[in-house]
């Protein structure tokens, strides 16, 4: 199967701190790849070079094996990668509408309305249209921020802990979601709680000290004494 | 920005309506006063694009107003053009100097992009300046009275300054209207609100950014040009700092990011100046002194607080 997203020896380092060094990566499509690992290990980094946020120092980055290692961030958004903030990070003031339609009309504006009410009848929040953003519940804004992903129908959609602050209940409706995504869309998941990766990822990249410590399936990725040792804790 | 759509229309075709019939209503002098004032909330409708929609905060739009001063004036003081391709010329000047300091200019941001657009504009001034021989300098000139009319009507009289500068001043805000309910206004929303969202949702901010400054230009070109051929003067004291300030003024009085802001904080700001120097030469003092009372109990301005309080279709 021809690989979605690949990098090579990606590095970025801040002053004498090596946050991404060297890491080889590749999704393949339609799997759900977990990225774990400790604070500081450098996932967010990681996850930020893909996405264009930080220009990387050196390595290269394929998509469908074109080479968007300069590409700028918005332009990479237009060839599919879609990134979900750890910090929401929405249009407070705006509308729910306003904001969703903002990721749905660079998709081109033929049926805003309704391929926006579409965007978020999909992650629940139908009937919340008017309401200003910020007055949303925490949990709310997480499901916002993702239909922004969602409407932007990318190939990648990176997630960078979407979980952290919903409450139980809102998880599992979570992950029913993210289930729902592939095999269209491909999902890089980062993600501290370790039941909801286990349970969700088909394969599973560790990183430590911005290296990369194992990749696998969850049960080998657990059973692996370093990964143990480094992280799990266990 | 949704819904709402007919009542804001209709709003604002009243608006439109009620000063076509003001001008029976009010003397000349007051009703040439109220042709500048919607002259000069053109230019503000323009500046409010940049700064209350887009978040450019910008201190050099006195440039692009005397660009379509002079952009219009020029071509009628030494070719002897009429009002019509003079008015056009004009337009385009302000919106050629608008995206050329925007190439330039929007390679900064916040404070940087202030102080920049502050220096171009001054740049732009001591230009003017300097060429005094061709500009007129600090006394600028005169448009002759053949470059002021336009098919037949002699632009320079009451009645037909009136219904021209009414004429530019609805289609700015018909369009300036329909603009920010058009997804592009959206994405210039987006700007001002969070322009790292924005790029992660594939807007190039840099061209949207680019793209809101040209058209700010070519309204105050509009404005610049319109002021040139309906009260025929040209002079380097629109491209004075003043001039920068001023229309930052009326759009935060009136409401910034709102579409009618820009007008009644030209007509107030007007009016009180006009009260103020009746009563005391110092009048700067008084304008100041409503700025600071307008900053601390309604910063988002008139409209702006109606809006939040009572009136959420208001756009």
């Amino acid at each position: 199967m021809a690989v979605l997203i690949e990098t090579r020896g990606l590095t970025r380092h801040f002053g004498g701190l090596r946050a991404v060094d060297g890491v080889d990566f590749a999704l393949q499509p339609g799997e759900i790849h977990g990225l774990i690992g400790p604070n500081g290990a450098g996932k967010t980094t990681f996850v930020s070079l893909l996405s264009g946020r930080l220009p990387a120092q050196s390595g290269t980055i394929l998509l469908g094996g074109e080479d968007i290692t300069r590409l700028p961030a918005h332009a990479r958004v237009r060839k599919g990668i879609a990134y979900t903030f750890q910090i929401t990070s929405i249009f407070p003031r705006l509308t729910v509408f306003d904001n969703v339609a903002l990721a749905v009309q660079s998709q081109g504006s033929a049926e805003l309305a309704a391929r926006t009410r579409a965007a978020l009848a999909r992650v629940g929040l139908q009937g919340l249209e008017e309401q200003e953003a910020q007055t949303l519940s925490y949990g709310h804004q997480r499901l916002l921020e993702l239909a922004m992903g969602l409407a932007l129908n990318p190939k990648l959609l990176i997630l960078d802990e979407p979980t952290q602050g919903l409450a139980a209940s809102e998880i599992e409706g979570f992950k029913t979601l993210v289930r729902s995504l592939v095999p269209q869309t491909t999902v890089l998941l980062i993600e501290h709680n370790m039941e909801v990766v286990m349970d969700l990822a088909t394969r599973i990249t560790v990183l430590t000290f911005g290296r990369v410590l194992a990749t696998g399936t969850p049960a080998e990725v657990r059973a692996n004494p370093a990964v143990q040792e480094a992280y799990l804790g266990a | 920005m949704t819904g709402g759509g007919v009542k804001v229309w209709v709003l604002h075709l009243t608006l439109i309506a009620a000063l076509f019939a003001a001008q029976f209503l009010l003397s000349p002098y007051h009703a040439t006063n109220l042709a500048r004032i919607m002259v000069l909330a053109v230019f503000a409708m323009g500046y409010n694009l940049a700064f209350g929609y887009t978040g450019l905060l910008s201190l050099g739009h006195a440039l692009l107003l005397a660009a379509g001063m002079y952009a219009a004036g020029l071509p009628a003081q030494l070719w002897g053009w009429t009002a019509g391709p003079a008015f056009i010329a004009g337009i385009a000047g302000g919106g050629l100097v608008a995206a050329a300091l925007g190439l330039l200019a929007l390679r900064t941001a916040g404070v940087s992009f202030m102080i920049v657009t502050l220096m171009f504009a001054q740049a732009g001034f001591l230009t003017l300046l300097y060429f005094a021989p061709i500009t007129g300098g600090d006394d600028g000139f005169a448009v002759a009275a053949a470059s002021r009319t336009l098919m037949g009507f002699d632009l320079s009289t009451d009645t037909p300054r009136f219904l021209a500068a009414l004429t530019i001043f609805a289609i700015g805000l018909c369009a300036s209207l329909a603009l920010v309910r058009s997804p592009f206004g959206r994405t210039m929303v987006a700007m001002r609100e969070n322009e790292e969202r924005s790029r992660m949702l594939g807007m190039n901010p840099f061209t949207v950014k680019l793209a809101a400054l040209t058209i700010s230009g070519l309204y105050a070109g509009a404005a610049g040009a319109a002021y040139a051929i309906l009260f025929g003067y040209v002079g380097a004291s629109f491209a004075t700092i003043q001039y920068s300030i001023l229309p930052m003024l009326y759009v935060l009085l009136g409401g910034a990011g709102t579409t009618l802001g820009p007008f009644l904080g030209a007509l107030l700001m007007f009016a009180l100046i006009e009260a103020a120097t009746g009563i005391t030469t110092a009048h700067q003092f008084i304008v100041g002194a409503a700025l600071v009372v307008l900053v601390l109990f309604a910063p988002k301005g008139i409209l702006g607080t109606i809006r939040e309080r009572w009136a959420r279709w208001l756009s």
